[in-house]
């Protein structure tokens, strides 16, 4: 029980931490110039924006939760599992944004769908410890 | 070349370093305690551990080496080819920290794997 909540944060933390970076970076602007003074700059701005902060912040729980349910559960678990939110992503862009989904895509979150339940069928920790 | 060479980085060293990062937390033993003050212990003794470091090192490698073939490759190339870690993770897993994979984990592995390809070149 404890392990699918983790893993509904690790999903839940890295998606909304990539979602808020790329907003907090889209807020500050294409990068064109690669001077060190105008890089310096972005870097300011970047550490001045509240929505790249709550990325980072939602990056780092994420990172907490991944090392807490490695404490237990195989790597070889946890990796796959955590892969929903590649299917998720697609999903919530296609129920709330109304973003158009191809056939290929579509089959490829079939796939992860399908990859995730068998993974998460298995034992969570097949390694025995002291 | 240049690009096959970063593909293979960006997979060694993330996997590499989540491999460490999987060993360092099952030497720590598994969490009982989720109390804000248990976890930030529990990182504080993860944190005093020299392979913790060695794992951080090895994702941060494996991130930059990303944001690097970002800046020539598209994402829906680059994302495809990292899928790959799955499968190399895995192997990792099996022969490095000794986890037993059975054929049904074998098969969901190579389904997220295929499946994350396909989202991406979507």
């Amino acid at each position: 029980m404890k392990t699918y909540a983790l893993l509904v944060l690790i999903v839940s933390f890295s998606s909304l931490g990539n979602i808020l970076l790329s907003m907090g970076m889209k807020q500050i602007g294409a990068i064109n110039d690669w001077s060190t003074t105008l890089l310096g700059a972005v870097f300011v701005k970047m550490l001045s924006n509240g929505t790249i902060w709550l990325g980072i912040s939602s990056l780092l729980l994420f990172f907490v939760s991944y090392l807490l349910v490695l404490s237990w559960a195989d790597y070889s678990y946890v990796m796959p599992a955590s892969a929903s939110g590649y299917a998720i992503v697609p999903l919530l862009g296609y129920v709330l944004l109304g973003e158009i989904v191809t056939s290929l895509r579509w089959l490829g979150v079939g796939l992860i769908c399908l990859g995730v339940v068998l993974v998460s069928g298995t034992p969570p920790n097949t390694t025995a410890r002291d | 070349m240049r690009t096959a060479l970063f593909v293979t980085m960006i997979v060694l060293s993330s996997t590499g370093g989540e491999i460490t990062l999987s060993h360092v937390m099952k030497r720590i033993g598994e969490v009982k305690d989720f109390a804000p003050l248990a976890v930030l212990q529990l990182l504080g003794r993860a944190f005093r551990t020299g392979w913790m470091w060695i794992g951080i090192t090895l994702m941060a490698i494996g991130f930059f080496s990303l944001l690097v073939l970002l800046s020539w490759e598209d994402v829906s190339f680059v994302v495809p080819a990292t899928a790959l870690s799955y499968v190399v993770g895995t192997m990792g897993a099996r022969f490095v920290l000794d986890e037993q994979v059975s054929i049904v984990r074998w098969m969901g592995v190579l389904l997220v794997c295929i499946g994350v390809a396909f989202v991406w070149a979507g």
